[in-house]
């Protein structure tokens, strides 16, 4: 935990995550108007950052094309956005965390099994998946949070049965087995608390993906439907207006780059935090190397 | 060399199989059919019902779908239920498009990935920052923003290069050198975009995997007999970060097939990504099995290509000849 403290990249990501979180659950105090509030479109629409409406409310980051605030369905989005990732990411972690473990217990036909389900499931265009299971059923946040949860886990099962295999296969867990724990035991006590390290790495970087595609389907229509604000939509809906109001697109780009670029750097400065092989070889070799 | 590649071919056509009777039962499971979009809203139960008896959807499941599979394989691949083209002549114009654009861009990312990852490796500590936001920042880039985002500057703005499809209107009456060129501008922004998006992940791999290598024992080893700093790099470290690299490359062909349908939707690319999104929209059964069916195959074909690649790099993974 000190070290992640130390580290740079941790704190930037994570500040930058608790503004994310922050803005979205204090929406209604940090807007000047609600998100889908329309009123006299013709007077209101495509008001460029900062700008005064005619009603004298203030627009920071100006309005789109019917008229409505940038920055409220921006913040609104974001409830939207962090919610259906975090969600999809704790379905996936969870599914990932399960098959990687029991295939790491059960090293014999069952692991065997489970880590040919999670190769082919690897091997799937995740984007054509996702394209069908959200076009085909009626688009809501709920499906979204569910599919992408569902095609999301096989990375997390990947990582954690590394672990895990490792776990069950050192002294404790087989003097364990030898005092005659069944499995089951051996897959909680043992295998699971190391396989933990993973899972949170996976998890992670797991969630700037999720909001990447949770946008990606809004983009093409397929996700959080209209007039919910969705930043995928809010994009979507920028594209016709690139020429003359480029902020209605601009905006909701830069806080998706925000947002998973904090995720990422969060992911990777866990990860060089928990893996204390890592870090080692950097402290010593690293630092005789670079002093010779 | 020669079993391992047969038995990925194998898994590889296992992947297709799965592929496809997945997408058809996905297919066929969710609400709606191609029939009510065909008929519009007015039509009849009776006009409904003679409409999938001609299609041949009234039939059990499970017999529609040795159906479709067996006509699939002999090469008759049906015609699109909405505009009655020949889905083979749709795909057999679409994919190429889609290789050209994921090809290219693939190679670029790479060649630009590798590079900017080397440079990363052994510059000194500001240039590593500097280099590691710029990626970072391209790595959590979604390409269908980055792709608006440059029509805005160099279309709009700029005015210098076209956004829409893969030619020109006037592009069968050009000169060959002018067609050429016509191509290029049309394929620019495109491949910028997917190149950019692709190359933040692979810079950030190479130098993760350079990083990992530099202070293996024979490096030191390396250092010690006295072979120089550059030769060290070139051939005794990024020689050895380059086989998980070229193993990457194989896993993320999926990852940017995907990223090529957004690109295709924004640039109008009429690729493979483009017939089926448009086949999804329009719950185009033939449209959407084929072109899934296509993908999976470009996908498990890059696999299998990684992975004779990946022998290229590393003799180890060359099986001894018995």
């Amino acid at each position: 935990m000190t070290r992640l403290a130390a580290d740079g990249r941790a704190r930037f990501g994570a500040a930058l995550l608790c503004a994310a979180v922050l803005a979205a659950l204090l929406a209604p105090l940090i807007t000047t108007i609600a998100p889908a509030v329309q009123r006299d479109v013709v007077a209101t629409r495509f008001l460029p950052p900062l700008a005064h409406d005619l009603h004298g409310v203030l627009h920071p980051l100006g309005t789109d094309r019917l008229g409505r605030d940038v920055w409220a369905r921006l913040a609104y989005g974001a409830r939207i956005s962090l919610g259906v990732g975090s969600l999809a990411v704790l379905i996936s972690t969870v599914l990932g965390v399960l098959v990687g473990t029991v295939a790491g217990t059960w090293q014999g036909r069952l692991g065997a099994l489970l880590l040919a389900v999670t190769d082919f499931a690897l091997a799937l265009p995740r984007v054509v998946l996702l394209l069908l299971l959200a076009a085909l059923w009626r688009p809501s946040a709920a499906l979204v949070v569910v599919v992408l949860g569902v095609t999301g886990w096989m990375s997390v099962a990947r990582l954690v049965h590394g672990e895990a295999r490792l776990a069950a296969s050192r002294p404790f867990a087989e003097s364990a087995r030898a005092l005659g724990a069944s499995r089951l035991r051996l897959l909680r006590h043992h295998v699971l608390p190391n396989a933990l390290t993973p899972a949170i790495v996976g998890a992670a970087l797991g969630f700037g993906n999720a909001i990447l595609l949770e946008a990606g389907l809004s983009f093409l229509g397929v996700g959080v439907q209209p007039p919910a604000p969705s930043w995928g939509s809010m994009i979507a809906s920028g594209r016709d207006t690139l020429v003359n109001a480029p902020w209605v697109a601009a905006a909701p780009g830069i806080a998706l780059v925000l947002v998973v670029v904090a995720a990422t750097l969060l992911g990777d400065a866990l990860h060089d935090a928990l893996d204390p092989a890592r870090s080692d070889v950097r402290g010593e070799t690293g630092a005789a190397l670079s002093g010779s | 060399m020669l079993p391992s590649l047969l038995r990925r071919t194998i898994g590889g056509l296992a992947v297709v199989a799965g592929v496809i009777t997945l997408t058809f039962f996905l297919l066929r499971l969710a609400p709606g059919d191609p029939t009510e979009r065909l008929l519009g809203p007015t039509a009849t139960a009776e006009q409904v019902s003679a409409q999938r008896h001609v299609l041949g959807l009234d039939r059990p499941l499970p017999a529609q779908y040795a159906a479709w599979v067996s006509r699939f394989v002999r090469g008759d691949w049906g015609s699109s239920i909405s505009t009655g083209r020949p889905v083979r002549g749709m795909l057999a114009t679409a994919w190429p498009a889609t290789v050209r654009l994921v090809g290219i861009s693939l190679v670029l990312s790479y060649l630009l990935g590798i590079v900017i990852g080397a440079v990363q490796a052994t510059a000194g500590r500001r240039v590593d920052t500097t280099l590691s936001v710029a990626t970072v920042t391209l790595f959590a880039m979604p390409g269908y923003w980055l792709g608006l985002m440059l029509v805005m500057l160099f279309t709009y703005r700029a005015r210098i290069l076209p956004s829409f499809g893969s030619r020109g209107f006037d592009a069968d009456f050009l000169p060959p050198a002018a067609r050429l060129a016509d191509a290029l501008r049309h394929l620019a922004l495109p491949l910028a975009t997917l190149t950019l998006v692709g190359l933040g992940g692979t810079a950030r791999f190479v130098r993760g995997a350079m990083r990992d290598v530099q202070h293996a024992p024979f490096i030191t080893v390396a250092r010690a007999k006295g072979i120089t700093e550059g030769r060290v790099t070139r051939h005794h470290i990024l020689r050895n970060a380059l086989v998980p690299v070229v193993t990457l490359l194989g896993l993320s062909l999926p990852a940017l097939f995907s990223g090529a349908v957004f690109i295709e939707a924004i640039f109008a690319w009429p690729g493979v990504g483009r017939v089926l999104v448009e086949g999804v929209q329009a719950r185009d059964y033939p449209v959407v099995m084929a072109a899934t069916a296509v993908s999976a195959l470009l996908v498990v074909a890059g696999n299998l290509l990684a992975d004779v690649l990946a022998a290229v790099v590393d003799p180890r993974l060359r099986e001894p000849a018995a």
